[in-house]
């Protein structure tokens, strides 16, 4: 291999490690809540509250890991929210994940305009406060650890006995509503994270809707991936190519106008959930209440 | 009735919310209704915005009985709207008394076609209808910016937004509601919108395949049991609802602006799930709804000028704490011949 193409190679390899992070996060996160029978439609508002405080705190503090945190605590406040009705109130799903990503999309200009006087993005940061990689690296651990976790630990069963068979968990002791609150709010700290790398690592600071879909991808790469760590971990991957190479045409002249480009991800998304490479199982008890 | 204390109880907790903004609850509240019913022209453009959520509040309505989520009909009358304006650019010679019988046929196809595509991978395939319809208003959207400034550019305006339509296709001339709000944006697809409601109800409720329809929404095992098929029915349903936003065309290049202008709708779409929520999918009840966040949606257009920390998107947060009071309120098992009588009692 020549000097070249390895270059081409290693870019090509960062741009999609760079792409994947922010939807393994929350791919990850979405996993956890959906095995343990909660559907999980809020990834993209808890990624949103996630990318917003995380660039709020870090850009007050100067400190990407503290930004991360709130990130992440954001997240998780999210995802407590949605626990409160969909476990404590019995709520639709749905219904109940659309209208907080709703609110997500409302609260962030609230906030900006509180604390920025502007209607929607933070300042730019300053490269102290930004991550070169760091996330890239959490991401990649905890999609390990979690593939570990499901594969080779006794509470691991819990979580996915909330989701196949609620009943027969709760006859033998266990709560399920305390499996699901606890998978949920992981849940939520995950997409936090995803969304702190989003505006701390990828960008260099918070947009509007700068999610742009990424946790209903996040969504479709954990259905593509039949609910299983490894085949998610292959889906985002997947999805983070396409968006690379998405980012690539745009620089290069092709003909094919910008905005069909952008469209890609999405149709490969169509694709990949219309189950044309084999239809996916969902958790037995996804979305009962128990 | 409960949701209406649900919508109440939504709205006053926003209220109290706007004090963190450093703004007294009470004046956000008198902006709020003085934008949206204060002169001729205020209500004019609140009823602009009822008619279109009638139609997202009905589309959200017909999937919901068939058992799933439109999540999709932004991106259905977006389509919709490119796709009428583009027929009444290209095909300026269409004669006058069929021109816009044309457009509305067009604007039905296209966002039927939004909506089939979904709802058949659904059917067929049982793919999660929620992130495709989401992962389709992704798409129409980047195929409208193409097109708008691209081939269907305006060559006098600055903005990002088509050439007029012929003047054929406007409902202008035999239109008397727009006559009535002059200068508003208000217009005939107010009617049209309210006969759909009415016709949903009939269809929905007095008809054989409304009743299979609503069988399959409640149990879809007992259903496919007594022989109704599950995947035509939700086929069909999709498209409808595809169909039903995709009228929001109507009102908005045929009835008022007869342009397509990015970033029209103020998510027309997503306010239809709390539209149609807070009616309990009831189709008649809908038009009232849809009058609730119509209101809501004018009344906050006039935030940004009347306050100084708080910005249309405040709307955003009024419609979502709105849907989950209202969907808390209606699990709440409250009585109210109880409280009838109580009140009896008392007095």
């Amino acid at each position: 291999m020549d000097q070249e193409t390895g270059l081409a190679l290693s870019t090509l390899l960062i741009s999609i490690a760079r792409g994947a992070a922010p939807l393994l996060f929350a791919a990850m996160g979405g996993l956890l809540s959906e095995r343990s029978g909660v559907i999980q439609i809020a990834l993209e508002g808890m990624m949103l509250m996630g990318a917003l405080f995380a660039a709020i705190t870090s850009y007050f503090t100067g400190s990407p890991w503290l930004g991360f945190a709130a990130g992440s605590l954001a997240g998780l406040i999210m995802a407590g929210l949605k626990s409160f009705f969909v476990l404590k109130l019995r709520t639709d799903q749905i219904v109940t994940g659309t209208a907080i990503n709703i609110l997500a999309v409302g609260i962030a200009p609230f906030i900006t305009k509180i604390l920025f006087q502007s209607t929607g993005s933070t300042p730019n940061l300053p490269i102290e406060a930004r991550f070169v990689y760091a996330p890239l690296v959490i991401s990649f651990l905890l999609s390990g650890g979690l593939m570990y976790w499901f594969s080779q630990t006794r509470s691991s069963l819990w979580v996915q006995f909330a989701g196949e068979a609620p009943q027969a968990l709760q006859a033998s002791g266990i709560s399920v509503g305390k499996v699901r609150l606890f998978s949920l709010l992981t849940c939520g700290l995950f997409a936090g994270m995803g969304g702190a790398t989003l505006s701390l690592c990828l960008a260099s600071a918070y947009s509007p809707n700068m999610t742009a879909g990424r946790g209903f991808m996040a969504l479709a790469a954990l259905i593509f991936g039949r609910w299983r760590p490894l085949p998610t971990f292959f889906a985002c991957l997947l999805f983070a190519l396409t968006d690379a190479i998405q980012i690539r045409l745009q620089g290069a002249t092709t003909g094919i106008p910008v905005q069909f480009i952008q469209i890609l991800p999405y149709l490969i998304t169509i694709i990949a959930l219309a189950g044309f490479f084999g239809r996916s199982q969902a958790p037995k008890g996804l979305g009962q209440h128990i | 009735m409960k949701s209406f204390l649900g919508f109440l109880f939504g709205v006053f907790l926003c209220l109290i919310l706007s004090l963190f903004a450093g703004e007294s609850p009470t004046h956000v509240l008198m902006v709020l209704l003085k934008s949206a019913f204060g002169s001729k022209y205020d209500l004019g453009l609140t009823l602009f915005y009822t008619t279109s959520l009638i139609f997202t509040g009905l589309s959200v309505c017909i999937a919901f009985y068939a058992g799933m989520f439109n999540i999709g009909a932004e991106g259905q009358l977006i389509i919709a709207t490119l796709a009428t304006a583009a027929v009444g650019i290209l095909f300026p010679n269409v004669p006058s008394s069929l021109a816009p019988l044309f457009g509305i046929g067009v604007a039905i196809i296209t966002g039927g076609l939004w909506g089939f595509i979904p709802g058949i991978l659904k059917a067929k395939r049982g793919s999660h209808e929620v992130i495709i319809t989401m992962m389709m208003n992704f798409i129409a959207a980047g195929i409208a910016s193409y097109y708008v400034v691209g081939a269907l550019k305006s060559t006098t305006s600055q903005n990002p937004e088509s050439e007029m339509v012929s003047p054929n296709y406007l409902f202008k001339s035999f239109d008397p509601i727009s006559q009535f709000f002059q200068d508003s944006p208000a217009n005939l697809s107010l009617l049209i919108a309210i006969f759909l409601a009415v016709a949903l109800h009939f269809f929905l409720f007095r008809s054989i395949k409304g009743f299979e329809i609503r069988a399959l929404g409640q149990n879809e095992e007992a259903a496919s049991v007594a022989g109704i098929s599950g995947v035509q029915l939700k086929t069909l349903c999709m498209t409808l609802a595809g169909a039903f936003a995709g009228l929001v065309a109507t009102n908005e290049i045929l009835g008022s602006a007869g342009k397509f202008q990015l970033g029209f709708s103020p998510e027309y779409g997503f306010i239809g799930i709390a539209v149609a929520l807070m009616a309990r999918n009831r189709p008649l009840r809908i038009i009232f709804t849809a009058f609730l966040f119509g209101a809501l949606q004018k009344g906050a257009s006039d935030l940004d000028l009347e306050t100084n920390a708080i910005t249309r998107d405040f709307a955003k947060i009024l419609q979502a704490v709105i849907i989950l009071s209202v969907i808390s309120f209606a699990l709440i098992p409250l009585n109210f011949e109880k409280v009838k009588k109580w009140i009896k009692k008392q007095a």
